[in-house]
């Protein structure tokens, strides 16, 4: 809905021959030598919200005013906006010199279209910055052995939340095993408190369910298999019995009445759970900030506990074993001018996740993605959480990309189109075995 | 433009040179250049794009290939395009139904007299002056299981699972474009209404034809081309029920609101496949073209005859 303004705005500064502004205002700067005649700098999308808005603009000035010569301008979008905006304005050449996105299946599409930078080799250039990183946040930016994007901000694991009040209220302990999962379940539906909040409308709040639910069923190799593509690897007895327990726990009543109208964008589902409304939640490490922020000491009062998921018995996987979004990741768009993209390489270098940025996300309850952060952690008053998040980072033996991430984005899009129908039990655990089957290579 | 111009002095004043017409016969077809030009840079070049893409494998971003038929045949054997379809057309029929009279009579009501007409009209035309995507979050807002109204007002029985029951979305749907459409209709039935002569009234008032029976025998058939053109813009434009639908549902629960619009975005842009979602714009061309052309059928064929013959 944006895209039509826009071009029109830059059509019409185009008209008045003030390229410019139009390299201010929009991300024309990057489609051709002519928009940004001379000068370097480079122009960015990123995702609007806070505090990492304000942390990325604070980072973007500071590194701005430090290289006059090598401006960034960052423009904001939201969150599921961006995805579609900035998959289009690819393909029409008129990305932004600095392209953010998660890595994994959507930056394979990027890279086997040439639409970005092979970084590889200037990673090589500067293996101090290469150093910086947990070696693992890698894995998501490299495509057929090259490195096509720079990790940032902080890794994101799926955690499992509770409420400590209503879990002393009823006497229990948070669970261990699936079998304590379903007798929770019991327990809470009786006490007249719904188990677990869960905003099923964002479909990806459901597939968090089955990316653990599979990892601790059948290990971290099921999921392997189906993202090399590997024939009929949908078709595990794992992911059935994945399908087959969720429907067990949809039965049960596992999830709040009501949880496909509950989205996660208004953040409903955390209020669930810090409202006492809800006794659990599953959901990425990122809402701890916002329940902070938004629970009324909630979380400052130390209601907040958090688990890693429970094992399943007779399954595979070590409890140790996490998944969630590695980090984020940013690319340079391959049809910028050698300026922007030299701009662009200084900014990764110097710019991004400097002390302060570092300290901004961990005062936000987040874990940057560099090596050497442990007495900062420690120093922080939210110390338990981001230890956990962080033990979880560097010893999960496994640490599995959210799966719409890591699949190319017509797979996933057919995965959380088939997840909703199998919480909503409209498909079996086999028909939903063989509709995701049928997307293998595509 | 064009009556600025038949009605300049001179011009109407009894031009019998036939070659003078034909002048300015031509001089106003230059006048539709503009019109003309957007409608081919804005309308008919897209829509020949669409339809080569139809025929292209093309992921939005990479190199575009050929891919003969397989868009079309993988399209057709695609059990979504019948559900996608299906569903198109129930919004679309009752939609029609629940819209058109409301209106009919709203509309009625407002060309009217009365007192607090004027007051009352204002309210009635209020959504329309919202955007679908705003009034998609206000309901999506309002209607939430745990934190909207129900919970507000303390009305249990409002505390549905409305967006998550597959039969209850649908409905939602259907009443909240109502709710939004509505108003648009309701001022092109109040602007028939008042086209209408009074003097047909006056006549059926000393026939003795009490409200009821002017409302049947006067106010309905002089409307019929005024319901010809609301319907044409009600079944037409629900073929693209878009914004209202992607912001309220996403087409969710399951695949329960995927109208044909929606599911071609989805597949274009979500799961990027332009080639398919192109077939996709097409069916929906062909689909609204067709509609339209039959709505104009109902009209009959002296459509360009007077109602008011005799008057």
């Amino acid at each position: 809905m944006k895209q039509p303004q826009t071009s029109r705005r830059s059509f019409l500064a185009l008209a008045a021959l003030t390229p410019f502004a139009v390299a201010a205002t929009s991300a024309c700067g990057t489609s051709g030598p002519g928009a940004s005649s001379g000068g370097g700098g480079a122009s960015m999308w990123y995702l609007s919200g806070e505090p990492n808005q304000t942390t990325m603009q604070k980072a973007a000035d500071a590194f701005s005013s430090a290289n006059p010569n090598d401006k960034i301008t960052v423009t904001y979008f939201q969150n599921d906006a961006y995805k579609t905006k900035i998959k289009t304005a690819i393909g029409a050449g008129q990305a932004p010199t600095i392209i953010y996105g998660w890595g994994g299946g959507g930056l394979k599409t990027y890279a086997e279209a040439n639409q970005v930078e092979d970084l590889t080799s200037w990673f090589d250039q500067n293996p101090d910055l290469k150093k910086k990183f947990f070696p693992s946040v890698f894995g998501a930016a490299t495509v057929n052995g090259k490195i096509y994007a720079l990790p940032n901000q902080y890794v994101a694991p799926i955690v499992l939340f509770y409420n400590k009040e209503l879990f002393a209220k009823a006497g229990v302990q948070p669970p261990k095993t699936w079998d304590d999962i379903m007798s929770l379940v019991k327990t809470f539906n009786g006490m007249g408190v719904a188990p677990f909040s869960l905003g099923g409308q964002s479909r990806w709040t459901s597939m968090m369910w089955l990316e653990y639910l599979l990892d601790r069923i059948g290990g971290p190799d099921v999921f392997k298999a189906i993202f090399e593509g590997k024939p009929n690897a949908w078709m595990d007895p794992a992911v059935i019995e994945t399908g087959t327990k969720i429907q067990e726990l949809v039965s049960a009543d596992g999830f709040i009445k009501g949880f496909s109208s509950i989205t996660a964008d208004s953040n409903a589902d955390q209020a669930l759970l810090f409202t006492g409304k809800a006794a659990m939640m599953l959901h990425g490490s990122w809402t701890y900030g916002g329940m902070k922020k938004n629970g009324q000491n909630f979380v400052q009062d130390g209601k907040l506990g958090f688990v890693n998921f429970p094992t399943v018995a007779g399954g595979k996987g070590d409890p140790k074993n996490g998944v969630g979004n590695p980090a984020s990741y940013m690319s340079i768009s391959s049809k910028a001018t050698d300026k922007e993209k030299e701009s662009a390489k200084k900014f990764f270098k110097d710019g991004i996740l400097t002390d302060t940025v570092i300290d901004a996300y961990i005062n936000s309850g987040s874990v940057p993605i560099v090596n050497g952060i442990e007495d900062k952690l420690n120093g922080s008053p939210d110390k338990d959480f981001l230890n956990f998040v962080y033990g979880m980072a560097k010893n999960a033996p496994s640490f599995q990309q959210s799966w719409d991430q890591a699949l190319s984005p017509t797979a996933a899009e057919a995965l959380l189109n088939n997840i909703d129908q199998l919480f909503l039990k409209s498909i079996t655990p086999q028909q939903f075995a063989e509709n995701m089957n049928a997307t293998l290579g595509k | 433009m064009s009556n600025a111009i038949s009605t300049a002095p001179g011009a109407a004043v009894g031009i019998k040179d036939s070659r003078e017409t034909e002048k300015r016969k031509a001089a106003l077809a230059w006048l539709t250049l503009p019109a003309l030009f957007f409608f081919l840079v804005f309308a008919v070049i897209p829509l020949a794009g669409v339809l080569i893409l139809s025929f292209a494998s093309w992921d939005g971003i990479g190199a575009i290939g050929a891919a003969g038929m397989d868009n079309w045949f993988s399209v057709f054997a695609d059990p979504g395009l019948y559900n996608a379809l299906g569903l198109t057309f129930l919004i679309m029929i009752v939609s029609w139904l629940v819209q058109t009279p409301i209106s009919l009579l709203l509309g009625v009501f407002t060309a009217g007299s009365q007192r607090y007409r004027a007051a009352l009209a204002v309210l009635y035309f209020l959504p329309l002056l919202l955007s679908s995507a705003a009034v998609a979050i206000a309901f999506k807002a309002l209607l939430d299981p745990n934190f909207g109204l129900a919970t507000g007002l303390g009305l249990p029985f409002l505390a549905q699972d409305w967006l998550g029951v597959p039969h209850l979305a649908l409905g939602l749907v259907i009443f909240v474009i109502a709710w939004q459409f509505v108003p648009f209709h309701t001022l092109i039935y109040q602007g028939g209404v008042r086209q209408i002569p009074k003097s047909l009234y006056e006549a059926a008032q000393i026939d003795g034809a009490g409200t009821i029976k002017q409302f049947f025998h006067i106010t309905l058939p002089q409307l019929k081309y005024t319901i010809i053109t609301s319907s044409t813009l009600m079944v037409v434009g629900s073929l693209t029920y878009f914004d209202l639908i992607f912001v309220l549902t996403g087409g969710g629960p399951g695949n329960s609101t995927r109208i044909l619009a929606l599911d071609m975005y989805l597949r274009g842009f979500r799961a990027n496949l332009m080639g398919p979602a192109s077939v996709i714009a097409v069916i929906l061309v062909i689909i609204g073209l067709g509609l339209a052309l039959f709505l104009q059928r109902l009209g009959g064929k002296d459509k360009q005859g007077s109602q008011l013959e005799g008057l």
